[in-house]
């Protein structure tokens, strides 16, 4: 008998509940713009974020696996201090000797320099990217036509070029580039592949405006120098990058003859670690304009008791009814608390629909691809209804502590 | 059920607060009512007799005196147990109606069912068979305001009645309704008061409508003259 009470009674006047915020169709709509508002904020806010984070992740991968920077040390001769990677003192064989350490999967010297490439009537100002052959896996970058340079060819200090996507239309448009002889620095190189297109990175910058050749023709037919701007390392895994780093630390220190008491003279730029910073400042992106967001559920909340106190008074003829045929206390506070559950949780619905929409409608609109998981919607429709129940209990209990005579009474 | 005793009040007394100005609307009231029993009880406004309905309906408590219910007594006990103390033993009806709105007939009828325990099927069934009672079954899915006054009258008796409470308090039922009316529905408390043996309370300020009761006890100045 007493199980079969709480069933019948809590379906009852969940219909109640259902019927009578249909009865009043406007007044329910305006009580849970609020609440809608609010979690389709809350909805689309961590989606923009999480779109922005995979964003993030996406174009950091994109520049190489498990990447390591080695850049020359800064120096600060006569009070002028220069940035790091100014100073001469990587050469291309600290780049070798890093290769043979145990966390090192592969590396490659880097030098650049901006130089006008000619092509027939043609000409482009591009960026000359001294590499190794070991260009393609510690950048992930395939080439799309023709081959990379090998091993030999860089030992060899061969006039061979390797052009990204851009560079090939501006010279060669709908031409094939491959087995064309191309000047720069006014020096022959021949065109052996052309890289596949990765379009603009994170900060706007063409990547795919690049000529590579190998770093010993670079060295010495273009720069004529023996220092390198720059070695790229790329660890053996993700969790090996700090690893890496250290043996780079040691190695280098070694090489260059630095005492204990000396500070580095080159420095190593970890990218997972840049990438893991990005990913926080995204991360409290997210969380901060998601509280904004929480917040305005919170009004919404404030919205629902308001209303809910006006429908008690209201419906205080019907609570006195209610209780003179024998409502207890506390049938008459569940039976508010439903109908206000009722309200938010059909306000959280709305608000995820309209959150969803919303989100979708940024990824059309914006270069932004929002990412819309379970775990909001859930959160947000969770919290809308505990909003229902917290908002909803000082009026229930409102109604609850009402003298059944005086309620009569009220007209 | 006969001669035994349903409600024994000894020396009742209330009084009110007005401002800081007690109201003694009560004093001493000592009434026998026995089962079975149909009782009119009559005063002008402000008599008392409003209050005193309050009382014996468990809608109110006593500031002063007992009140025994089936010998058991009521004058203290907390708001919930009195909520169940209406619930099983008394039927209410108003001046007003008062039919919760926005339900149907027969939902109206089943309300306090619902507080006590049955299930949804059994009190439809108890409903139904007691709006077919009071002739008012076809309209069983009708709202209240689409039927006569004299209607809703019978449909609040039919929930007076559903739960087979041993009395019913009636507060000037026929107020609302014109003399027609007013005579079927006293005619229907005469029939359950013969047929069903239900106690009847009836509480009026109408001559007429008072004089349907076997007993009148006539009250003024929040005291019983006769």
């Amino acid at each position: 008998m007493k199980q079969k009470k709480v069933k019948f009674a809590f379906f009852l006047d969940l219909e109640y509940a259902y019927k009578t915020l249909l009865r009043n169709k406007i007044r329910s709509l305006l009580t849970i713009l609020g609440i809608v508002i609010g979690v389709g904020s809350v909805i689309a806010t961590i989606s923009i974020g999480q779109g922005a984070s995979k964003a993030i992740q996406n174009s950091i991968n994109s520049m190489g696996s498990n990447l390591l920077f080695v850049l020359p040390g800064s120096s600060s001769l006569g009070g002028i201090h220069r940035g790091f990677g100014m100073l001469p003192t990587l050469t291309l064989n600290d780049a070798y000797a890093i290769r043979k350490l145990p966390a090192v999967r592969t590396d490659s010297g880097m030098l650049n320099a901006t130089q006008q490439v000619i092509w027939r009537g043609n000409n482009w100002a591009t960026l000359i990217d001294g590499a190794n052959s070991t260009f393609t896996t510690i950048r992930s970058w395939s080439v799309a036509k023709g081959v990379f340079f090998d091993r030999r060819q860089v030992t060899s200090v061969s006039n061979v070029a390797v052009i990204g996507d851009t560079v090939a239309t501006k010279l060669f448009g709908l031409m094939n580039p491959v087995g064309h002889v191309v000047l720069i620095h006014n020096i022959p190189f021949t065109v052996i592949g052309v890289l596949s297109a990765k379009g603009f990175n994170a900060f706007g910058r063409d990547r795919d405006d690049i000529v590579v050749i190998p770093i010993t023709t670079m060295l010495e037919k273009i720069a004529g120098t023996t220092w390198v701007r720059a070695i790229a390392v790329s660890a053996i895994s993700d969790k090996d990058t700090i690893r890496a780093q250290s043996e780079i630390t040691a190695l280098l220190r070694q090489r260059h003859h630095i005492p204990l008491h000396k500070p580095n003279d080159f420095f190593i730029r970890n990218l997972s670690e840049i990438a893991k910073t990005a990913n926080s400042s995204a991360d409290t992106f997210t969380i901060l304009l998601g509280s904004i967001a929480a917040i305005s559920l919170l009004v919404g909340g404030i919205g629902i008791m308001n209303i809910m106190l006006v429908s008690v008074t209201e419906r205080t003829k019907e609570i006195g009814i209610r209780m003179t045929v024998g409502a207890k206390k506390k049938d008459i506070l569940k039976q508010f608390l439903i109908e206000s559950s009722v309200l938010s949780l059909f306000g959280g619905l709305l608000g995820v629909g309209c959150g969803i929409g919303l989100s979708d409608m940024i990824s059309l609109l914006s270069p932004l691809k929002t990412i819309v998981t379970t775990e909001p919607v859930v959160i947000s429709l969770v919290f809308s209804l505990a909003v229902g129940i917290f908002f909803g209990f000082y009026p229930a209990y409102k109604a609850s502590r009402m003298n059944p005579a005086e309620a009569l009474r009220y007209e | 059920m006969g001669n035994t005793s349903l409600i024994r009040l000894e020396d009742i007394g209330m009084t009110y607060k007005i401002g800081d100005i007690p109201y003694e609307a009560l004093k001493g009231i000592c009434l026998n009512i026995n089962n079975g029993e149909f009782i009119s009880i009559m005063g002008a406004s402000g008599s008392g007799k409003s209050t005193l309905m309050n009382i014996l309906g468990c809608l109110d408590k006593p500031t002063s005196g007992s009140y025994f219910l089936e010998d058991r007594d009521v004058s203290d006990l907390t708001s919930d147990e009195l909520a169940e103390i209406r619930n099983k033993k008394i039927g209410f009806v108003f001046q007003g109606f008062n039919l919760v709105q926005r339900l149907t007939l027969i939902e109206n009828v089943m309300l306090p069912l619902y507080y006590s325990g049955f299930h949804s099927k059994e009190a439809e069934y108890m409903a139904s068979e007691t709006l077919k009672l009071v002739n008012l079954y076809e309209k069983g899915n009708k709202f209240p305001n689409q039927i006569s006054g004299g209607e809703q009258q019978v449909v609040a008796i039919a929930r007076a009645i559903v739960n087979d409470a041993p009395m019913i308090i009636a507060d000037e039922p026929t107020g609302n309704l014109d003399s027609v009316r007013g005579s079927d529905v006293m005619n229907l408390f005469l029939k359950i008061n013969a047929e069903r043996g239900s106690t009847i309370i009836l509480v009026t300020h109408d001559k007429n409508i008072a004089d349907y009761g076997r007993r009148l006890v006539t009250m003024r100045d929040g005291a019983i003259i006769s």
